[in-house]
């Protein structure tokens, strides 16, 4: 595993694209076809299956290192990741080991039907003949996936420069259901025949506009639509199967019986691409419904019922079986309504389009998205080929403001990763008469230099500790934006907000002046 | 009455009406060593080891009202007996024993155990009752033997010379960047030094330190003067403008609190590596137990887990709040705040 450590230790000594990619390659260029299939699975988070847990990790090392158990999660605490406190606290191996990155994945595998004695045994065995780099490596591979600074696409250009295959087919080789269990490096990354019929498009994803509307020029070259609420998602119909992909890259065909029909529907060699809406009454319902519905392990009859889903169409990547990725959106929408409009089904909608003449009339039209449940507005250039991963140009949300309100923070924890050591996770109250109520957590939306004079106010105005929560004197109010807020009955400020972050701090604002829960309700009212 | 009581001036010593390390202005201070958050503005007298004179006195611009002491020399005030003792930290960098009618008290200041090639290597002290920092109480925290971190960075600057880089590795400015100047290879390149680094490393040359030659960073210099060399800087110098000269250039930190992977990446930083001038877990626990103290009372840093570690071992020990450092956050983000920064 020296190789792989290696690779590692370059990828996390770094933080420039073009270095991460010659650190890749190089790694490439030297890795046996096993080692490299593994290092592109566990780069894009197709870790083995966990076969031991990790408080039962943390008791041995605790137990082998001489340290109290307390002692060990304080460590843990500060450290903000098991596999790395893990690392530091043993002592130092006693062999060296020059295994393969495969040998050690199969290690970790075939501690699965082992009882929890024997894992015990292998671990501490394992823990004692790596370095420290390796050993972090190998605890990561048994607890979670790596973040190296390594995105899909980072990778993937890597890739197509070690095996000389284009950037786009190399991405779209590695979507999907492969693993390296049962694929091979030539097979998955070199051939040109595609085995798996599921395989989905790499999804092209929209940056934020930045600019004022009028920066992309004439409206008549673009076509609008509301953006929605729901789950990004790919349908794929081929050989009479169905298959439904999150944009997680995750399969999640069972989840959504309603799309059967979907066979009935689509021909084969037809890919869609859309959104997972609940939808009832010709209309989306609120997210935090489906996600009362993602959850469960078993699909109820009154849930199907209470949350229908369905699904809405805004592209399409694939007909007849033939890949039309790089026809024109304005012909993808043409042949798409085709497919749609066929037949009427409540599963399945197409994402009307919004009518404009005028970056301004678009203007009005986006101040009214949420009469239509929508968070703003999908501007897609009419010539644009479909592209992957987020790329800046031809796809743009413009979403509506955001709503905001005032809060005092109450409680804080430090974060993980790069965030650890430092207290960055807030829990935020607003007044319900005499009392301040804790109604959302807030990680993000702080600059670096904030969260640092927060981190060091936040170590002067403790009043009390429990393990890594700290309440604070309610003294700071920040400015809360989220996109949408629901009734909630596991809270018990009654309410669950939709991707609430920090907007500013109000340094000129007293806690007196945070808002109330009663002004939350009233936009609990006014929206839904 | 305590032989010393911890107040909110600082450390005191009622028997003798003198304070260690205090933090705000006092008549009488005993000073471990110069880093600001140990040697403060403001206080009548001052007493500190002979080393140590030098730099507190131009950091602090005194002239009349220092007095110095021999490491091992007692100084008898009001009766009871003070010396300074070598804590390992910095150049002139003391703990100070107190003794008044056969009981014993040792303030550690900040120390490290392991012989850095600058400071007067640390000795430990036997005493009734030890008063120690814990920075780096945790047992996260272990060091590699310096040669190996001097190796890793020797081979990093030989590196980035190949790739045409500019090496500028951050440190705190007294007692790090000396301790780097000391321990790395000036066979490989020329070293430059940033204007805060250079003023301390000029008074310490002239306490007979000897460290390779160095040049001072000026405006009028351009890129092609640097190729090939290693420029030492503080802390605060990441991320300003300062930096832009250099470019391309590798940047490294040199701190304790590199060992975490968190902190790391937190600092953008090229390179992390871990030097600190404070102990180790090892470190504070080999420490603690040569002074054969009964009772142990643990200052900045991780001082609550530290204490409940020394109590489990069957030490009475206390964790008690003072203000050097503050708390470990804010040394983890050396650099953003210098007077904090130092003894990181």
């Amino acid at each position: 595993m020296n190789e792989f450590a290696l690779l590692f230790t370059n990828l996390d000594q770094t933080t420039k694209t073009l270095d991460k990619i010659d650190a890749l390659v190089e790694y490439f260029e030297s890795a046996s076809d096993r080692d490299k299939l593994w290092a592109i699975a566990i780069l894009s988070h197709r870790r083995p299956r966990r076969t031991v847990s990790a408080s039962l990790l943390g008791a041995w090392a605790s137990e082998l290192s001489g340290l109290p158990m307390w002692l060990f999660e304080e460590s843990y605490h500060v450290v903000g990741d098991l596999a790395e406190t893990i690392t530091l606290v043993l002592p130092p191996s006693s062999e060296k080991s020059d295994e393969t990155l495969t040998y050690w994945i199969e290690f970790i595998r075939a501690l699965e039907p082992l009882d929890v004695e024997a894992k015990k045994n292998r671990i501490l065995e394992a823990w004692l003949r790596l370095e420290p780099t390796e050993r972090f490596v190998f605890n990561k591979l048994i607890t979670g996936s790596f973040r190296v600074g390594v995105s899909q696409s980072l990778m993937v250009k890597a890739l197509a420069k070690h095996a000389r295959v284009k950037e786009n087919i190399i991405a779209h080789r590695l979507m999907g259901n492969w693993s390296p269990i049962d694929d091979s490096y030539d097979h998955l990354i070199l051939s040109e025949e595609i085995r798996d019929t599921s395989r989905p498009y790499p999804f092209y994803l929209a940056y934020a506009l930045d600019e004022e509307v009028e920066s992309l020029g004439d409206p008549q070259e673009w076509q609008a639509e509301w953006k929605w609420d729901g789950i990004r998602g790919q349908v794929i119909v081929r050989d009479r199967n169905l298959f439904v992909w999150s944009r997680g890259e995750e399969l999640v065909t069972d989840k959504y019986p309603e799309y059967r029909i979907f066979l009935d529907l689509l021909e084969d060699g037809t890919v869609l691409d859309g959104e997972i809406l609940p939808f009832s009454n010709n209309q989306p319902l609120p997210f935090s419904l489906l996600q009362t519905r993602i959850g469960r392990k078993k699909l109820t009859q009154k849930i199907l019922h209470e949350v229908p889903v369905a699904f809405i169409a805004y592209d399409i990547l694939e007909y007849n079986g033939i890949d039309i990725r790089e026809s024109k959106l304005s012909e993808r929408r043409n042949r798409l309504e085709e497919i749609c409009m066929r037949q009427e089904a409540t599963a399945l909608k197409i994402s009307p389009l919004v009518a404009f003449d005028s970056w301004q009339g678009l203007r009005q039209e986006r101040s009214r998205a949420r009469e239509f449940f929508s968070e703003g507005i999908m501007l897609k250039r009419k010539d644009s080929i479909y592209r992957d991963g987020r790329r800046r140009g031809d796809w743009w949300k413009w979403k509506i403001d955001p709503f905001t309100v005032d809060a005092v923070m109450i409680y804080a924890m430090s974060g993980h990763g790069r965030r650890a050591n430092l207290y960055t996770d807030y829990t935020f109250a607003v007044w319900n008469g005499e009392q301040l109520v804790p109604f959302t957590k807030a990680y993000s939306g702080l600059t670096d230099d904030e969260i640092r004079e927060v981190d060091r106010w936040i170590r002067q105005n403790t009043i009390e500790k429990f393990g890594p929560v700290r309440s604070v004197k309610p003294e700071l109010v920040f400015e809360i934006a989220f996109e949408g807020i629901a009734k909630s009955t596991r809270h018990k400020s009654g309410i669950a907000l939709r991707f609430p972050r920090i907007n500013r701090w109000r340094k000129d604002k007293a806690i007196r002046e945070a808002n109330t829960l009663d002004d939350l309700k009233t936009l609990l009212h006014a929206n839904f | 009455m305590s032989l010393l009581e911890f107040t909110g001036n600082g450390i005191y010593c009622p028997a003798a009406g003198v304070y260690l390390d205090p933090w705000k202005p006092v008549p009488k201070a005993l000073i471990s060593h110069g880093h600001s958050d140990h040697a403060s503005f403001g206080h009548g007298s001052y007493l500190c080891t002979t080393s140590a004179a030098p730099v507190i006195k131009h950091r602090l611009n005194l002239s009349g009202n220092i007095q110095t002491a021999d490491y091992n020399k007692p100084v008898s005030i009001n009766g009871v007996e003070f010396s300074f003792h070598p804590a390992g930290h910095i150049p002139g960098s003391a703990q100070i024993r107190v003794a008044y009618k056969g009981e014993v008290w040792v303030f550690s200041g900040d120390y490290k155990l392991e012989n850095d090639g600058i400071s007067e290597p640390f000795e430990p002290q036997k005493c009734n009752v030890f008063i120690t920092e814990s920075t780096f109480g945790l047992p996260v925290y272990k060091w590699k033997p310096q040669r190996e971190v001097f190796d890793d960075i020797n081979q990093w600057w030989r590196k980035n010379q190949a790739a045409g880089k500019v090496t500028i590795l951050a440190g705190y400015a007294l007692g790090k960047s000396q301790r780097i100047l000391r321990n790395v290879d000036p066979s490989i390149g020329k070293i430059f030094v940033h204007g805060a680094v250079d003023s301390l490393t000029q008074l310490l040359r002239n306490q007979h330190l000897e460290l390779p030659s160095t040049t001072y960073v000026t405006s009028e210099m351009k890129k092609k003067d640097f190729e090939g060399a290693l420029v030492l800087c503080p802390p605060s110098a990441i991320g300003s403008l300062w930096l832009r000269k250099f470019d391309p250039y590798s940047l490294g930190i040199a701190s304790g609190w590199m060992g975490l992977r968190g902190a790391r990446r937190r600092r953008g930083a090229d390179r992390g590596f871990v030097l600190s001038d404070h102990a180790d877990w090892t470190g504070l626990n080999n420490a603690v137990k040569a002074t054969e103290a009964a009772k142990v009372f643990v200052t900045h840093g991780y001082s609550d887990i530290f204490a409940r570690w020394l109590s489990d071992q069957g030490i009475e020990a206390k964790a008690v709040k003072t203000q050097f450092e503050g708390e470990l956050g804010e040394i983890a983000e050396s650099g953003i705040d210098e007077s904090k920064a130092e003894a990181a």
